[in-house]
């Protein structure tokens, strides 16, 4: 069975729990650095992305992120998990993992009277895909390497760069669980490589 | 409220159509979701809420003065200045709080128009209706009440607040009160969820609360919103004792800003709050903090100072 994390330093962490088990993985609540070595695949949930990255400093996390996300293993970020993985921050002096090629607008659509929810077409997983908004960060320029897989009007609300997979919603606030189901396919496909390897 | 709103979108020459539904129960309980694990601090200024937010405050609430001072003060508490709500909106980048009094339509109205994140319909507030709390289901925004006791919890998510908090004894610094009722409201779950569904319908009873809710309960094993301690947190350990107890997060009102040094305290509390049980972490933290808020025995309030039995 494959090992996903999820990291737990603050957000919807219960959640991303609840769909990844759902698909037949075995998730370890990260808390600490070296639990990385112990998982094929880490998710960074929702939150605030601000607290977040606090406490990843304060606990040593950015480098071993990094670094695992250098070994070649997937990562899925949703809404402040998105805001962690992004190149570069409008409004900010740099991003914070750099993960993807991409620059993304902080609480893009206002305050949270703004946030909403919708149906969405998520290019390799479904046309509907429940989509929930809250006090959303939006991609807003990505680099040729990057692939967009879900607009909202002209704004880039999903994409995945090599095995780095981001959205802007919530998709584990839903009982749609097919991007986690996505996310999942892409854990095991790198590790069934890396055990013929 | 759920309103919903259609928009059409010209991308690469092909018209799109996407409909938007806002004040969903999915979206309002989700933005407390968000805040699990967190620390949502009271402050009364853009000053103080940078501080928070600086410490990892995952909200900020935003106030005229905190619940202590709101003590000392006496007379009648109201919602805070609306300068004040937007001069902390301005300041921080974190989500912004504001309270209202117990069934003060106008007053919440107020603060959704003017872009708080999210309502807290307090006791800390001198209530503005004795018997009624507002219908919250009919705002966009979504609200936070506080309860001493299952019944209170699920009354106030019967009326639409996407979030719970303990009551405890604001503005004291004595954790006894928030310890009594998410020791409660926890063994009132815990019965409900073992109870056989015959048994639901008297417990509701029991309790004043809606039947359906119950049901949600037993069927989470928990209460269908996000449940946060608040009430008389004033140290490291104590956000850390009502972590261990089962919160989802904590508040702190007066605690930090009434301490010495309010920046190293709000880190302490921060951290103990994510780790709460790594004890000897939480020791370090607590080590040389300067005096905490002073705090006030229980049993020396008046019966009309004590603000957990404002509400029903």
């Amino acid at each position: 069975m494959i090992h996903i994390g999820v990291l737990a330093l603050q957000g919807a962490v219960r959640e991303h729990v609840k769909a990844l088990q759902a698909e037949d993985t075995n998730v370890i609540v990260v808390k600490r650095p070296e639990q990385l070595d112990e998982i094929d695949g880490l998710v960074l949930p929702g939150g605030e992305s601000t607290t977040m990255r606090r406490l990843i400093d304060k606990y040593n996390f950015l480098e071993p992120l990094r670094q695992f996300a250098e070994a070649g293993k997937p990562v899925f970020g949703t809404c402040a998990g998105l805001i962690l993985m992004a190149r570069d921050i409008d409004g900010a002096d740099s991003g914070h993992l750099g993960l993807i090629d991409m620059t993304v607008e902080r609480n893009a659509f206002g305050r949270q009277r703004e946030s909403f929810e919708t149906k969405l077409a998520v290019e390799d997983v479904a046309e509907d895909v429940e989509a929930v908004f809250i006090r959303a960060p939006l991609i807003i320029d990505v680099g040729e390497d990057v692939r967009v897989l879900a607009t909202y009007g002209n704004d880039i609300v999903a994409a995945r760069q090599g095995l780095f997979l981001t959205c802007s919603f919530h998709p584990e606030l839903t009982a749609d669980n097919r991007l986690h189901q996505y996310f999942a396919g892409m854990v095991r496909e790198v590790s069934k490589t890396a055990l013929q390897a | 409220m759920l309103s919903k709103m259609y928009f059409i979108f010209v991308y690469h020459g092909q018209e799109e159509w996407f409909v938007a539904d806002t004040g969903t129960d999915r979206v309002k309980r989700g933005m407390a979701e968000m805040q699990k694990g967190g620390v949502i601090m009271d402050v009364v200024n853009a000053e103080q809420a940078k501080i928070a937010e600086e410490a990892g405050a995952v909200a900020v609430m935003a106030l005229e003065r905190v619940p202590a001072d709101i003590r000392a003060a006496g007379g009648v508490a109201r919602m805070a200045d609306p300068t004040i709500l937007e001069e902390v909106m301005e300041a921080v980048s974190i989500p912004v709080m504001a309270k209202a009094r117990i069934g003060h339509i106008a007053e919440a109205r107020v603060l959704e128009a003017l872009g708080a994140d999210y309502i807290d319909e307090s006791e800390v507030l001198t209530p503005a209706d004795e018997v009624y709390h507002i219908d919250k289901s009919e705002y966009t925004v979504p609200f936070v009440c506080g309860a001493r006791n299952i019944g209170e919890a699920l009354r106030r998510v019967g009326e639409g607040a996407s979030m719970i908090r303990t009551k405890g004894e604001p503005g004291t610094g004595n954790i006894v009160e928030a310890v009594r009722h998410m020791r409660m409201m926890n063994s009132q779950v815990q019965k409900v969820v073992h109870m056989s569904k015959d048994e639901l319908m008297t417990e509701a009873k029991e309790h004043g609360a809606p039947y359906e809710q119950l049901l949600a309960v037993q069927e989470h094993g928990r209460l269908p919103v996000v449940n946060f301690a608040a009430g008389g947190i004033a140290t490291p350990a104590d956000a850390a004792l009502m972590m261990q107890l089962g919160s989802d997060g904590v508040f702190v009102g007066s605690g930090i800003f009434k301490s010495d040094d309010p920046k190293t305290y709000a880190r302490a509390i921060v951290e103990a709050t994510t780790h709460y049980d790594d004890y000897a972490l939480i020791g370090k933290l607590s080590k040389g903090l300067g005096s905490a808020m002073k705090g006030q025995e229980i049993s020396s309030l008046q019966p009309e100072e004590r603000m957990q039995d404002r509400g029903w």
